[in-house]
């Protein structure tokens, strides 16, 4: 009894002193080695008189497992110790950069087009797209404005032929007479594009973007336009309140036509859009006219609506303080780093259009 | 068409002020371009005599003038104009005062080491002429008084620019403009009761309008005027004239000019006496020539309508006249016309022969066939006024007579367009005041149209008149009823936001380029299109239409280079375009990265950007997009703008397929005609029409989840194949072993070189065996590591290295 008791005090007293790991690995062979001072210990248990020898397996049992407990402790403090040194030296300076990265950006008016389509998508219209290059009938005279119309002349027409029956469209407005040429009534879509004028200086860019709107129905009446142009400009523009104002003007292809402003003023240098006395001019719309209707088969007895165009270039000028529209299409990387979005932020409507 | 509120008033009763005015203007449609006081600082000019007048010391050609301006101090002004002389009554410029036509401020300053006090002026510099040779020239009995007072009368008004739709002719004369603003209910329009002509003698000058086919001019009216004295407007022709901003020529000159903006009524005035043998209204004969009044010479086409007299062509009817007829100071008798030309006809031979001018502008918009003879009234009687002479009968030739126009109109149609109503009590009073007049029929209201709207000719016409005036404002909004019964984009336009979003999160900077381009650009890259030219290009740099979004990519990267930016990937997604068709157009992604990877870096190592970073960035955009990488076919085959031998074309299927993409490096050769300084420049390019759209849709591609928990091993190994064998046969001849136990295989190393035989080379591939129903004992194992090596040496040629 004795004898393990010994054992226990003699080893637990070694196991506390400061040990390398050959040191413990030694001291665990002369235990619990084959021939150990523990090992050994077990083999006597059958030479132990019945009635001491429950009490001295159960106490060479806790003692056996003292001890190991105290070796298996003692080993990974030193395996502690050592990862610890070890990592001790391995320190980096976390103030080095990062491995490099580029970050992608999609253009302010590829970001302007998918804010409204998302604007548009929540009441109901699609999106439809048509031929950058158009034949002149789609162009003009389907729209109601015939050879020889005074109103050719505030489209400067790039053609591609000498009879200038192939051009350039001049607005997205021939999306219109595709659409209504290609289904049937009620329409309602948006078609958002490029379009071209033979017009550069500061503010205007011989390629450009335009959203059309067409909503066609039975009872679609000026109060409707109204609303939907409404309800398009406080969205888009992400502000409560907003200054708007309908005025007569003239399309070919719309009668009544309005032109709509906004209102605005000049706050440091930069412009806030939602109030302030200054009006500026930002779409033109109306009421389809009965000639488009006729030329597209759809009966303007019975259908009627509206169609709106806006000019998407200058939208992203306003809203996102952009002032020059030749920069759009320069390509220069500071300036589309600057003003452009990242490709995770996808205008959608529960989030919210923009950050 | 610029006007003033007087002028305004001449027509118009009013009391209200300017401002109501301005919004009134754009509440009716006719939108306010801008306001400015164009007399404002204009009373500083003062009427002044020379008195004495001295050579100037240090410079030949000026002179020192003594200048009595009605102060008591006589001012020294130095003056360079020939006809500056002793006694001279002109008008003089003090300093402070902004010279009209140049807007310079005027200083005291040293001319020459002797001080000039102001500027003694001449009618170029106060708009008031072209005259600038000398200082202006007053007549001495009538300003011999007015020395010291302001040259101009003084005038509140301002000068107001209106941007007059085409469709309303009739509000390029103020008479016009006044009506609208009557209707909306803005004063009342003044009722002028326009003397007219009472004369006994005819008009000699014959005329005659040829019935030729399509005659452009229906009626030619005209009144001959006898011993006119032609002499400087009155002065309150010249300020009215002034006050809008344009400049007093003659007496004559400016009445039919003050005819014209009054009452939109064009005229042209003829040297009587110079017409040979009468006049004769017809359409040209190809090769006729007749020299214009803006001096130039034009050589006319077949059907154009001219007035012609028995020597030739005299004037192009409607838009100019010419030089031989024209009237000077001296002119003695001279015929008046007031005639219709028909606005196609103007419109196409101003076209023609590139020609603008005011007359052509109104014409072509539509002048009242009616106002023929109140203009003639009008213009005749006032030249009598101020140049004497005596006036003929007035002479109308006609060969068509102009029809009145009516419409049946229902007045439900209002509410119908408009969604609110007025009542027919308004309907009735807006119409009448805008010149309509008004039959109720049982059902509908019967309008003549006024002959100087030819705007008007449908029911919807109407309804815009009676929005138009009612205001705008009266519009209820309706708001939109959120609701979504079609999808907003097609699948096809999902895909283009999807890649457009995809390569922009792989680190390219989107662009939006012209879709035209320069042609020395289009040339490198536009493969085996044909070029399609812009017939009127903006410039010639931007002269064809883009066949590959490269050549406007390449250029602004070159740009971008030559800014100091080494490392850039940039991209576009936009048409290109095979043909001159409508919808001879694709959609492309084009992508282009120049420069290096980790440049400079402490911690990665440098290398150039090459045609394995365009080709993942191409792959892992189509996979992203939802298609299979598994069935891509990859050849070598590329447009003649890729490197040769570093390029490829992805398939989307083995055979079956259009291309989708070509990645590659651009040829060097390109690189060094533009003059780019790189170190590499990689591009691809992706053709949204070429991909068919993934069938399944994201909901069904997520419909059943299938794993295999069996395990798995991999396999290493080495084949020495011929150079030519591609690694992509490698692995389809692996992959054809067994599709459901081979799950995936890597190329993990290529090598040439040492213990590989010339033209062959060695690929080292790892291959995953899985079953997804049992663990694979050593002896399946063993097969398919046999048949693996069995088939690619049988498909490929290649021996397993050992």
């Amino acid at each position: 009894m004795s004898d393990i008791k010994n054992i226990h005090n003699n080893y637990s007293a070694k196991l506390n002193n400061n040990l390398s790991l050959e040191e413990i690995n030694q001291i665990k062979t002369e235990l619990f080695g084959k021939n150990g001072l523990i090992s050994s210990q077990f083999k006597n248990i059958g030479s132990i008189p019945e009635t001491d020898r429950k009490k001295f397996a159960s106490d060479l049992n806790q003692i056996k497992d003292e001890l190991q407990n105290l070796i298996t402790n003692k080993i990974s403090e030193i395996e502690t110790k050592k990862i610890n040194e070890k990592l001790e030296k391995e320190k980096v300076d976390v103030t080095l950069p990062e491995r490099s990265f580029v970050r992608g950006k999609i253009h302010p008016v590829s970001q302007t087009i998918d804010e409204i389509s998302s604007i548009f998508s929540e009441i109901g219209f699609s999106v439809e797209e048509g031929p950058d290059i158009e034949n002149e009938y789609n162009n003009f005279t389907a729209l109601n404005t015939p050879d020889n119309h005074p109103a050719r002349d505030m489209h400067d027409t790039f053609y591609l032929n000498e009879n200038k029956e192939i051009l350039l469209r001049t607005h997205t407005s021939p999306v219109q007479i595709r659409t209504m040429l290609k289904d049937k009534p009620p329409f309602k879509i948006i078609a958002p594009g490029r379009t071209y004028r033979s017009d550069s200086d500061q503010t205007h860019a011989p390629m450009f973007h335009q959203v059309e709107g067409l909503h066609i129905d039975k009872d679609i009446n000026m109060g409707h336009l109204k609303g939907c142009l409404n309800y398009f400009i406080k969205e888009f523009f992400e502000v409560e309140k907003i200054k708007m104002r309908f005025r007569p003007s003239h399309f070919p292809f719309t009668e009544p036509s309005a032109e709509v402003d906004i209102g605005y003023e000049i706050k440091d240098g930069k412009i806030i859009i939602g109030e302030g006395d200054q009006w500026l001019e930002i779409l033109g719309c109306g009421m389809v006219h009965p000639n488009v209707l006729k030329n597209v088969k759809v009966d303007p007895s019975k259908y009627q609506g509206y169609a709106f165009g806006i000019g998407i270039d200058r939208l992203a000028m306003l809203k996102y303080g952009i002032n020059d529209l030749r920069a759009f299409f320069d390509c220069d990387y500071r300036w589309l780093n600057h003003f452009g979005f990242d490709p995770l932020d996808v205008p959608t409507n529960y989030r919210g259009l923009s950050r | 068409m610029k006007i003033t509120f007087d002028w305004l008033k001449d027509h118009l009763d009013t009391k209200l002020k300017e401002d109501k005015l301005l919004e009134q203007l754009t509440n009716v449609g006719l939108e306010v371009e801008s306001v400015v006081n164009l007399s404002s600082g204009l009373d500083l000019f003062k009427v002044a005599k020379i008195l004495k007048t001295e050579k100037h010391p240090n410079a030949d050609r000026l002179k020192v003038c003594d200048v009595d301006v009605g102060e008591k101090e006589i001012k020294k002004v130095v003056c360079g104009a020939p006809n500056a002389r002793e006694g001279l009554i002109t008008i003089y410029a003090p300093p402070g005062a902004v010279v009209p036509k140049s807007k310079v401020k005027l200083v005291v300053a040293k001319i020459r080491d002797v001080t000039s006090c102001g500027m003694l002026c001449s009618e170029s510099e106060l708009n008031l002429s072209d005259e600038s040779d000398g200082i202006t020239e007053l007549s001495s009995k009538k300003y011999e008084k007015s020395i010291g007072k302001s040259y101009f009368s003084k005038s509140d008004s301002n000068l107001i620019d209106l941007s007059i739709t085409p469709n309303r002719p009739d509000c390029l004369g103020v008479r016009g403009i006044a009506r609208d603003l009557a209707a909306s209910g803005f004063g009342k329009l003044k009722n002028l009761k326009e003397k007219k002509i009472k004369s006994k003698s005819k008009q000699i000058v014959k005329v005659k309008i040829n019935k030729d086919k399509n005659q452009a001019c229906s009626s030619f009216g005209s009144c001959l005027i006898t011993n006119v004295k032609n002499t400087e407007s009155p002065k309150w022709l010249k300020d009215k004239l002034v006050s809008i901003g344009q400049k007093p020529i003659s007496a004559i000159v400016d009445v039919t000019n003050y005819v014209m903006l009054d009452i939109n009524r064009p005229l042209h005035v003829y040297d009587a006496d110079k017409i040979e043998k009468g006049i004769v209204v017809r359409n040209s004969k190809f090769g006729e020539e007749f020299t214009a009044l803006d001096n130039k010479s034009y050589k006319l086409d077949d059907g154009m309508c001219v007035i012609s007299d028995g020597k030739g062509v005299l004037g192009l009817g409607g838009i100019i006249g010419g030089t031989r007829s024209g009237t000077e100071f001296d002119t003695k008798n001279i015929l008046l016309e007031s005639a219709y030309f028909k606005p196609r006809s103007i419109r196409s031979t101003s076209k023609k022969l590139n020609l603008d001018t005011d007359a052509k502008f109104r014409f072509e918009r539509g002048i009242d066939p009616l106002s023929i003879e109140d203009g003639l009234n009008k213009a005749a009687l006032l030249i009598k006024d101020i140049c004497g002479g005596e006036i003929s009968k007035i002479d109308i030739q006609r060969i068509e007579t102009s029809k009145i126009k009516t419409i049946k109109f229902d007045t439900n149609l209002f509410e119908k367009i408009t969604g609110f109503k007025i009542s027919t009590k308004e309907m009735f009073k807006i119409l009448e005041d805008l010149g309509f007049k008004i039959k109720k029929e049982s059902k509908y209201l019967k309008l003549t149209i006024p002959t100087w709207r030819p705007d008007i000719s449908q029911e919807i016409d109407i309804v815009e008149e009676l929005v138009r005036v009612t205001g705008y404002d009266k519009i209820k909004i309706i708001d939109p009823i959120k609701e979504r019964t079609k999808s907003t984009l097609t699948q096809s336009q999902k895909l283009f936001h999807f890649l457009q979003r995809a390569i922009a999160s792989k680190g390219y900077l989107e662009a939006i380029t012209w879709s035209f381009t320069d042609t020395n650009y289009n040339d490198h890259f536009k493969d085996k299109n044909k070029e399609i030219k812009i017939v009127n290009p903006i410039s010639s740099d931007l002269g064809v239409l883009r066949n590959s979004i490269f050549s406007n990519l390449i250029m602004y990267m070159n740009k971008n280079l030559d800014r100091g930016f080494k490392d850039l990937s940039i991209f576009e997604i936009g048409p290109i375009f095979t043909g001159s068709n409508p919808g001879e157009q694709n959609t492309v992604v084009c992508g282009l990265s120049a420069g290096k990877k980790s440049r400079l870096s402490w911690i990665e190592k440098e290398r150039n950007i090459d045609v394995f970073d365009a080709k993942r960035d191409v792959v892992q955009t189509l996979v992203e997009a939802g298609f299979n990488s598994d069935k891509f076919f990859i050849d070598s085959e590329t447009p003649n703008y890729y490197h040769p031998s570093k390029s490829g074309r992805l398939f989307l299927n083995k055979g079956k397929d259009q291309i989708v993409a070509y990645f590659g490096e651009i040829h060097p050769n390109i690189i060094k005609s533009i003059d780019m300084k790189t170190e590499s420049l990689v591009g691809f390019e992706i053709f949204l029409d070429n991909l068919k759209l993934p069938k399944k849709t994201l909901k069904d591609q997520k419909a059943k989840f299938e794993v295999s928990d069996y395990q798995k091993s991999e396999r290493d190994f080495a084949f020495i194949v011929n150079k030519e064998i591609k690694a992509q046969d490698l692995i389809n001849a692996v992959s054809s072993v067994d599709q459901k136990l081979i799950s995936n295989i890597k190329v993990f190393d290529v090598y040439e070189g040492e213990n590989i035989p010339k033209n062959q080379k060695s690929i080292a591939i790892s291959v995953t065996i899985q079953s997804s129903e049992k663990t694979l004992n050593d002896n399946d194992l063993e097969n398919i590591n046999n048949s693996i090596i069995k088939t690619v040496e049988n498909k490929t040629g290649a021996k397993i290295r050992s």
